[in-house]
């Protein structure tokens, strides 16, 4: 015993238990240092409000073929567009092969309700508002929606055409409450 | 660390005696910007930059301050308090001019301060850490300046914060969740605005403290010089007080006349009329551009209108914007060429100035609508500059002959002394 002045400082595989309490330690307080850093990056998200702006009704009793609104859904905006005959033909006239991201009208609308194209007034490239809802404003190449930021062209079911951005734009979840009365979200 | 022939710190009175065995603050400030740090003799006027860049941060954290103590981070009241500043607040017009154009004075120097890094080779070894550590600074103050310009929340301020938290809605799968993350919402609102406050208060604290780091590294091997030489001996140098004090601060007299001249005479030709219209989230503004210190690397986001290979166009341009700055990271082991100064390099300097002339295309191409002939510009001008880093300056670091040098810095001093005086009497 003399020769050794501490018997549990040294095992026979040279393992001390002073290594594993080191080890224990930090490895606690590493877990607890993540612990605290996960409610520090989670503030960040949006918070309970925010989220609780998640639907939005619209009456689109008043718009008539040809027009568009712009009204708002989790701040932000949408369009509601009444398609004419005219722009639904076009729609289904494009071949699927000539779009960027395939999609028919009928995917982006209701059943029977081909008419009222609803999507995002968000440029799917870097968040603009395109043009082509209000009247007199620069619909685009394809009689859609243009985006004025870094001019991507979407076509009468806004879908991508032509310019930077990579999708359609998007279509929110929806339904018809009534023949007059749309809820988004 | 210095010169072995650097003025020792020797305090006379007994107070100062006794301050340097407490907290020898005061041998640090002699050891780096007193008598008791040697600097080369030669450095011209290209190297007050830094010290611009220093006072610029500084009217920035000053000015700054004072503002925060007149503006609200609320998106309802956020515009109108500027407006307060400017209208109501003594002198508030004057502090928040200054707070807008010194943004911009400060990227001005930093800019000039970078090129004349990359023109003098003062990236290379021993200051390549001095180098990295200037990309950090530089990329935290694009973000602190990005963040800046979102508090006035008028149109530009709300558009600029959709736009460039879009980019990081390119990356795959986890984008859109990441911009929720950065926004705090779904658009730009008031979480945003409250949160790009806290962080435009915090940042430049942030940029002063690897400033230290920055000047700390740089005063370990000492300054370049104009010839790029390294500092042999004693004869090479002087002391940096007094004469680079009084030669830092002839051109701080200088920023500061461009700096008034701007403030008084012109504080909103930088900016865009669009920022004085509050922010509308369901109005885009027909032409958005960033503020003019970001348009070079804004044209090259924008020269990707085609997908290429399976990577999509909104990608693609991300991609390269940030590649255009983290390349700049890899600088110092890209140019393997020993010779530093342009001087002494033909072929670099060449290059050099067509670099320089490509930036500023790119900066035109960024301010100019998405249409052509701008695109194919931009997209030439975004090839051109990758390629300076990437294919012309390793090749040219290899097969360049350099021009002869002169054995020390005394010798290039004493050289072009001699020339200037027997050309003189001919002249006259």
């Amino acid at each position: 015993m003399a020769s050794d002045p501490n018997p549990n400082d040294e095992q026979e595989n040279g393992v001390r238990r002073r290594d594993f309490i080191n080890i224990a330690a930090v490895s606690f307080a590493g877990v607890g240092a993540v612990a605290v850093v996960m409610p520090l990056v989670a503030q960040m998200n949006p918070s309970a409000d925010v989220l609780a702006l998640s639907t939005t009704e619209i009456d689109i009793s008043a718009i008539q073929p040809g027009q568009a609104i712009k009204t708002s859904w989790r701040k932000q905006p949408v369009f509601v567009r009444n398609l004419t005959t005219a722009e639904i033909a076009e729609a289904n006239r494009v071949p699927m092969s000539d779009l960027r991201e395939p999609q028919s009208l009928a995917d982006r609308t209701k059943p029977g309700k081909e008419n009222w194209l609803i999507t995002l007034g968000v440029c799917t490239h870097l968040g603009c508002v395109p043009l082509g809802a209000a009247e007199g404003e620069n619909k685009g190449d394809y009689g859609g929606y243009f985006c004025p930021c870094h001019g991507s062209h979407y076509d009468t079911a806004a879908r991508i055409r032509k310019g930077p951005a990579p999708t359609n734009l998007v279509v929110p979840p929806y339904a018809f409450t009534s023949d007059t009365v749309v809820t988004i979200g | 660390m210095s010169f072995p022939w650097a003025k020792p710190y020797e305090p006379k009175h007994p107070l100062m005696k006794w301050m340097d065995e407490k907290l020898p603050i005061p041998r640090l400030v002699y050891n780096a910007t007193g008598p008791g740090y040697p600097v080369p003799r030669n450095l011209n006027y290209f190297w007050n930059f830094g010290v611009l860049a220093g006072a610029a941060l500084m009217i920035q954290i000053i000015t700054g301050i004072v503002l925060a103590m007149h503006y609200a981070a609320n998106v309802g009241v956020a515009f109108n308090s500027v407006e307060h500043i400017m209208r109501d607040v003594n002198a508030g017009w004057f502090i928040r001019y200054a707070h807008m154009n010194g943004a911009s004075m400060f990227f001005i120097v930093v800019y000039l301060h970078i090129f004349r890094g990359l023109y003098y080779g003062s990236y290379k070894a021993p200051r390549e850490m001095v180098w990295l550590l200037g990309v950090v600074i530089f990329l935290l103050m694009m973000a602190t300046a990005f963040m800046g310009y979102v508090l006035p929340w008028g149109q530009m301020s709300f558009w600029g914060a959709q736009v460039i938290t879009g980019f990081f809605s390119a990356i795959p799968i986890v984008g859109e969740p990441v911009r929720q993350w950065l926004l705090g919402g779904f658009v730009p609102d008031n979480a945003t605005l409250n949160r790009f406050f806290s962080l435009h208060y915090l940042l430049p604290f942030v940029i002063l403290g690897v400033i230290i780091l920055h000047i700390w590294a740089l005063h370990i091997p000492g300054s370049n010089n104009p010839t790029g030489i390294e500092v042999k001996d004693e004869q090479d140098t002087v002391p940096f007080h007094p004469y680079y004090t009084a030669k830092d601060g002839f051109g701080l007299g200088v920023f500061l006349l461009v700096f008034v001249a701007l403030t008084f005479f012109s504080p909103n030709m930088l900016g865009h009329a669009d920022n004085y219209i509050p922010a509308n989230s369901l109005s885009t503004p027909a032409h958005i551009v960033p503020e003019w210190y970001f348009l070079p690397f804004y044209a090259i986001l924008k020269a990707f209108t085609f997908n290429f290979l399976w990577i999509d166009a909104k990608l693609w341009g991300v991609i390269a914007m940030f590649a255009s700055i983290a390349l700049l990271f890899f600088l110092p082991w890209l140019d393997s060429s020993p010779v530093k100064s342009s001087t002494y390099r033909p072929l670099y300097r060449i290059f050099f100035w067509v670099l320089v002339a490509d930036v500023l295309l790119l900066g035109v191409c960024g301010a100019m609508p998405a249409e052509q002939p701008w695109v194919i510009l931009s997209q030439l001008g975004a090839i051109y500059y990758f390629a300076h880093f990437l294919v012309i300056l390793p090749i040219v670091s290899r097969i360049e002959r350099p021009l002869p040098m002169p054995n020390s810095i005394t010798e290039a001093v004493l050289a072009k002394h001699a020339a200037d005086t027997s050309s003189a009497p001919a002249a006259a």
